[in-house]
């Protein structure tokens, strides 16, 4: 088992390297000129040149790349074009807002996701299938972000009772933490448990077919037991694949909702500096959110052999 | 947990009570803020910023006459080439750095000399700088320059410490140091920048908040929507369509004010490749296009009618206005007799225009109108970063494009239509136009400048290399809880005076 981690550990090094080019080398292929976003109406011809020079646009592709990833080699990720701010001081601001928000929605995704999918798989045709069903697949197909509006309208400016939008540290004032992040969080939940709850239903259905479930009915076991303990701890494997995904997925940032509740993570971060061809940005926060990715799919390989007892060999 | 959560929820409310009594103000922001360095910032709402919290040499009053700040007076030489001022006593940066004509003098050359800096175009007419004495200052041009002063009322007369500019170079950005009415205290990128007040604010009793925050919010509604729950005091750059909505609400006041800068569209007229077509080689085709517009119907249904139509770099308000160029009239069969006359009865055309909504309305409503005179105008969505760059190549037909707009008529015209300026990206040239415009820029005598630009606007209005559409009303938007706020033309926000009721 231990070899089989470390040899995915070493496969993760050469992935990361590789991904790094090809955000960069996408990232050139665009079009419209780094150095013109950063003027904007400041562009005269010798601003023009004395920024393509400061930020060594004027050398070719690789060389620029060959620069990035020696200074990121030794932990200098360099700083933002616009801000000037250093890319790791930016990071390390956004994360923990994004890992807050990441955690919040999948907790909500999990709450309803799993139980809805497991009381739809039970009952299944019943009034509870059908209107779990109609439920999830409105999550899965209602916009995030008109959600969000939708939600912003009726608790902050009709009912008065949460804050339109911003952010507030959970260091500062938890409290107010939470009013800010708890509408944020069931937009992604929501379309996230959506998602969840089918593939529970699915899995579920398939284990509760299988014969060793049909034994376990046959041994008199109650249902309660059968389906929690026997049934879900197989159907899970498939969930957990899911979920690590997911998390990845909210971890690289969660463009829209950011967008919508002006949540200052990772996916505003990306956006904007995509749009101010803010190179340097684009690099540090994709490479944060590549290693992010990789090591979630390695704990939930990990987290298989934890719950089916099969696998460990 | 249930009584833990409640008492956080009354610990807040008691923080926000007690906020409103310390006079927090809270501001929403269209976009985040670049550089929060004057001399090397780029962005229309990084001034925001840089109204409360750097003062200037001068400043523009309400109807653009220029007014002391830091500079108390100032006189031009009979030659014009020399302007001395005459500083402030008493004034000290937010590090306790005194202000005097050695600090003045240090940042405008900072302005002019920096690598980073973007103030070098605006204020190329300074050759040097003297400190006469410890409060006199003489700038020596290099040739009469009439918006000279009116530059230093923006960002390129604004003062920082000449200590810290020294020890963080073009660092200072992110530990600005001023001589504002508020200091800096923090900045979260797209969050929150916040400032407090400076308590040797050398005119300190007008000013009444302890606290300002300005918060990116790009989000239109979601900035609307948090104005209206009370988590902002005011706005900037409402929508237009969010007017009525605003209007309705008892708890919200709105300000309009006609901008400094306009709306048009750019035609490549040079001699690139792309220049060669029937819109970029003849004028009688350049006319048919203004000639199928109705600007007044384009501000009906994009903006509710809410901005102020215009044909010119100025707004018809604006003293430099050409009087003898009115908006033209919407006249589709004289369009059509042009087209048939230059050869291309059925015209075909691309104008390329950023992605966003009221950017492709704007072109969407054009195009309506110019079917109606046999023209076939194509739009080609771009974003934003990619127009520009194809403007810089010249890789366009045509181009719809805005200017923020300057004070002085010169930024507004000198830079675009002068044979080879920074931004002639038309590639006009035409010698009269130049003349006009360089004689505009180095007479003091305001009749004089007038009939310049009445005469350059004769010429290059008829050579139409860009066609103007309107003028942008700054659009702010505030609860009535906020007293003595007025908006200013610049669409900055100057909090002399303003309080929370």
């Amino acid at each position: 088992m231990w070899g089989y981690f470390l040899g995915r550990l070493a496969i993760a090094i050469p992935t990361l390297f590789i991904v790094t080019i090809i955000v960069f080398g996408l990232q050139h292929l665009l079009p419209g000129d780094p150095a013109l976003a950063l003027l904007g109406e400041d562009r005269s011809p010798e601003a023009y040149e004395q920024v393509r020079k400061q930020y060594h646009l004027d050398k070719p592709v690789p060389v620029q790349y060959a620069m990035w990833i020696g200074n990121a080699l030794t932990g200098d990720l360099g700083a933002s074009l616009r801000t000037k701010k250093p890319v790791a001081d930016l990071i390390a601001e956004k994360l923990p807002v994004t890992v807050q928000l990441a955690l919040m929605s999948m907790a909500i995704a999990l709450l309803i996701g799993i139980p809805t999918g497991i009381l739809s798989a039970v009952r299944r045709n019943s009034f509870w299938d059908y209107a779990a069903n109609v439920l999830g697949l409105s999550g899965q197909s209602v916009p995030t972000f008109w959600l969000g509006i939708m939600l912003i309208l009726l608790f902050s400016v009709r009912w008065g009772l949460l804050p339109a939008s911003g952010y507030v540290s959970p260091f500062e004032n938890l409290g107010d933490n939470l009013r800010a992040m708890i509408m944020p969080a069931f937009v992604l939940g929501a379309a996230l448990a959506a998602v969840m709850m089918r593939h529970t239903r699915g899995a579920m259905l398939s284990v509760l077919r299988s014969d060793y479930v049909r034994t376990a009915r046959a041994k008199g076991l109650n249902e309660r037991r059968v389906v929690l303990r026997h049934a879900l701890r197989n159907a899970l494997i498939p969930i957990i694949t899911l979920g690590a995904l997911q998390l990845g997925q909210l971890l690289s940032g969660a463009v829209l909702t950011e967008q919508v509740f002006t949540i200052p993570g990772f996916g505003k971060l990306i956006v904007d500096a995509v749009f101010n061809r803010d190179y340097a940005v684009v690099q540090g926060v994709v490479l944060v959110t590549a290693t992010a990715y990789i090591m979630l799919n390695l704990l939930a390989d990990m987290t298989y052999f934890l719950v089916n007892p099969r696998l460990r060999g | 947990m249930r009584s833990r959560f409640s008492l956080l929820i009354g610990a807040a409310a008691l923080t926000f009570a007690g906020a409103a009594q310390a006079q927090h103000l809270r501001i929403g922001l269209a976009e985040d803020p670049d550089l929060l360095d004057p001399h090397q910032a780029r962005t229309f709402v990084g001034r925001l910023v840089f109204t409360a919290l750097c003062d200037k040499l001068v400043d523009i009053d309400a109807n653009l006459k220029i007014v002391p700040r830091l500079a108390t007076e100032w006189s031009v030489s009979e030659d014009g080439k020399t302007v001395t001022m005459k500083l402030r006593h008493g004034v000290t940066f937010h590090d306790g750095e005194k202000f005097d004509a050695a600090a003045a003098k240090f940042n405008l050359e900072r302005a002019l000399t920096l690598p980073e800096s973007r103030r070098k175009s605006e204020i190329a007419a300074i050759a040097t700088v003297d400190a006469v004495d410890d409060y006199t200052i003489r700038l020596n041009l290099k040739e009469p320059s009439s918006p000279l002063l009116s530059q230093l009322t923006d960002r390129a007369g604004m003062m920082v410490s000449p200590k810290a500019a020294k020890e963080l170079g073009a660092n200072l950005a992110n530990k600005p140091v001023c001589s504002g009415p508020f200091k800096f205290v923090e900045r979260v990128q797209n969050d929150r920048i916040v400032l407090e007040r400076f308590a040797n604010y050398w005119d300190k009793d007008k000013y009444h908040f302890d606290k300002v925050t300005f918060q990116p919010i790009p989000d239109a509604t979601v900035r609307l929507a948090n104005l209206q729950s009370g988590q902002l005091d005011m706005l900037e750059r409402l929508l237009p369509t969010d007017i009525a909505a605003v209007k309705a609400d008892k708890r919200l006041n709105l300000q309009a004010i006609t901008s400094l800068g306009y709306a048009s569209f750019s035609i490549n007229v040079g001699n690139t490749p792309r220049a060669n077509t029937p819109v970029g080689k003849d004028p009688r085709v350049r006319e048919a296009i203004e000639l199928s517009i109705d600007r007044e119907i384009l501000n009906q249904v994009v903006f509710n009618g809410e901005f102020t139509v215009g044909n010119q770099p100025v707004a018809p308000t604006n003293p430099f206005y050409a009087k003898t160029m009115p908006v033209p009239k919407r006249d589709v069969a004289k369009a059509k007799e042009l087209l048939k006359a230059a050869g291309v009865p059925n015209l075909s055309f691309e104008m390329q225009v950023p992605n966003d909504t009221q950017q492709t309305q704007v072109a969407q409503v054009l195009q309506g109108m110019m079917r109606e005179a046999g023209i076939d105008m194509k739009i080609v969505s771009i974003e934003f970063a990619t127009a520009l760059q194809n403007q810089t190549k010249r890789d366009y037909v045509t181009s719809l494009i805005g200017w923020s707009g300057r004070p002085d008529p010169d930024g507004n015209i000198h830079v675009f239509l002068h044979t080879g300026a920074p931004l002639d990206e038309t590639d006009y040239s035409n010698a009269d136009v130049d003349k006009h415009l360089d004689a505009a820029r180095t007479t003091y005598d305001v009749a004089k400048r007038q009939e310049h630009y009445t005469k350059a606007a004769e010429q290059y209005l008829k050579d139409r290399p860009i066609i103007y559409l309107y003028h942008v009303k700054w659009l702010f938007a505030h609860s009535t809880k906020l007293a003595g706020f007025k908006a200013s033309t610049d669409g900055m926000i100057r909090l002399e005076n303003v309080k929370l009721q």
